[in-house]
């Protein structure tokens, strides 16, 4: 199982990645691989203002639609919209191509508290 | 895995993707013994079953199979079945696992006299191979045993039954086996070539033949002719439960029918309990089934809809939380199947 070290985590299996106050946000291997075929991803609005916790995003494979939660407070500045034309990167390039959307974050100390990826590797086992 | 009527099942094995595509180049194997199966036996079973089921057994020859319906006093569906001949007044009924106990007790309350009612869906292992090649993989694990032709039924040696049916509109056979022996069963038919398969994939390719799901697609408040199957009702061969209403819809048309609806683009998968709207925005019904399909790479689904104003190439709107994705009413069934042999 992939889990960059550079990365941050939460229970529901969304990565940030964070660069001066821009976080990206995907969804880690773990998830794609127990989701499997993606076939659609719905993109939040550019613009939209965000809660740690909020549903932003649907990933939906063929069985069943998930929703993607916010890991932190901030403003949508990018969407991904190669993932919305094809829903597979998701599966073959979750951390790279299958990015989802950026964060201008509020509080960077929110990052800092999520799990590393060896809090993460220990929760997904 | 999922609990699905009391059984523990596998959505899938691998990818719902890989399997549906195995079923419809190749094989698959799906693990069906969830299914329930009746014998009904003894002097006047034919007659008695005539009464009980919408499609006429008369109709019937040994080891010939037919699909029915067990229908309520008010002509709604409680279960889809197939029934099969095996001899003169003996039959093998193949049933939902969900309504398995419901039918058996709705039957044996109007059971008559001198006709045997057995449950034998304990007894039984059963395992569908659907598929192009699922005629190969049956010759490769019982070389010296035919195939029944389609829709027909056949003894194994060594206590086992094969059907020629299936639910993904491809060519296949279900084949049922002492219980103990089911999972060497799955096995051989895998090590045969068969990919394994689970619910997911069963569900993809079912709908986009447009078989009906007992629970989603069918109910105890609709009629077979509102979900089009009226063909697998005989209004000609007597009574039967649910007769009037279903004779004096098919003379009248029932005022909703099960439509089947595709998206024009590319889209969110359809599920059921989606809205279904008209072109204009309002709100029609909803969907009982939705995917979606693999091998069209768009959104399928059915809805029961007023017949009035709707009609194949009537367009209309799919709202998936709040996003309305456009929609077309289609012929059934959505995908033909361009792999068969035989």
């Amino acid at each position: 199982m992939n889990v960059p070290d550079e990365l941050r985590y939460n229970k529901s299996h969304e990565w940030v990645r964070l660069e001066g106050d821009t976080a990206t946000i995907g969804i880690s291997d773990h998830a794609q691989e127990e989701l499997t075929d993606v076939v659609f991803v719905e993109l939040p609005e550019v613009g939209r203002a965000v809660d740690a916790g909020d549903p932003t995003a649907v990933v939906e494979s063929v069985k069943a639609a998930s929703d993607i939660y916010s890991p932190v407070a901030g403003e949508v500045v990018e969407v991904n919209e190669a993932v919305e034309a094809d829903p597979s990167l998701v599966n073959s390039d979750p951390y790279g191509q299958g990015w989802i959307y950026k964060l201008k974050v509020k509080d960077v100390s929110q990052v800092e508290g999520m799990m590393d990826a060896d809090a993460y590797r220990g929760m997904i086992g | 895995m999922v609990p699905f009527a009391g059984w523990n099942m596998p959505v899938m094995y691998t990818s719902i993707m890989d399997e549906h595509q195995a079923v419809r180049s190749g094989a698959g194997v799906f693990d069906i013994s969830h299914m329930g199966q009746f014998i009904v036996r003894g002097a006047g079973s034919e007659a008695w079953l005539n009464r009980m089921l919408a499609n006429n057994v008369a109709k019937l020859g040994d080891g010939e199979g037919q699909y029915s319906f067990l229908l309520n006093e008010g002509g709604g569906v409680i279960d889809d079945l197939i029934v099969y001949r095996l001899a003169e007044d003996e039959f093998f009924l193949v049933v939902n696992a969900s309504k398995m106990a419901e039918d058996f007790s709705w039957l044996e309350g109007r059971r008559d006299e001198g006709v045997e009612l057995l449950d034998q869906s304990d007894a039984w292992a059963g395992m569908a191979v659907q598929g192009p090649d699922a005629a190969e993989v049956w010759s490769k694990v019982f070389p010296e045993v035919a195939l029944p032709p389609r829709n027909g039924i056949a003894e194994v040696p060594g206590g086992g039954i094969v059907c020629r049916t299936g639910y993904t509109g491809e060519d296949g056979f279900e084949y049922f086996s002492p219980a103990s022996d089911g999972a060497g069963a799955f096995r051989a038919f895998v090590d045969a070539g068969a990919k394994p398969c689970g619910l997911g994939a069963r569900d993809t390719l079912r709908l986009e033949m447009c078989y009906p799901l007992n629970g989603n697609d069918l109910s105890p408040e609709r009629t077979p002719v509102e979900a089009g199957l009226g063909f697998f009702v005989d209004l000609e061969k007597g009574d039967f439960i649910g007769r009037d209403v279903v004779a004096a819809q098919k003379a009248e048309g029932p005022d909703e029918r099960l439509f089947a609806i595709e998206y024009t683009d590319k889209g969110a998968p359809p599920r059921a309990h989606y809205a279904v709207l008209s072109a204009e925005g309002e709100t029609l019904g909803e969907l009982t089934s939705g995917v979606l399909s693999p091998s069209l790479g768009k959104g399928i689904g059915m809805a029961y809809l007023p017949r009035g104003g709707v009609k194949v190439g009537t367009p209309l709107q799919i709202d998936v939380r709040g996003r309305k994705f456009p929609a077309v009413v289609v012929k059934k069934p959505f995908y033909k199947p361009a792999n068969k042999k035989g």
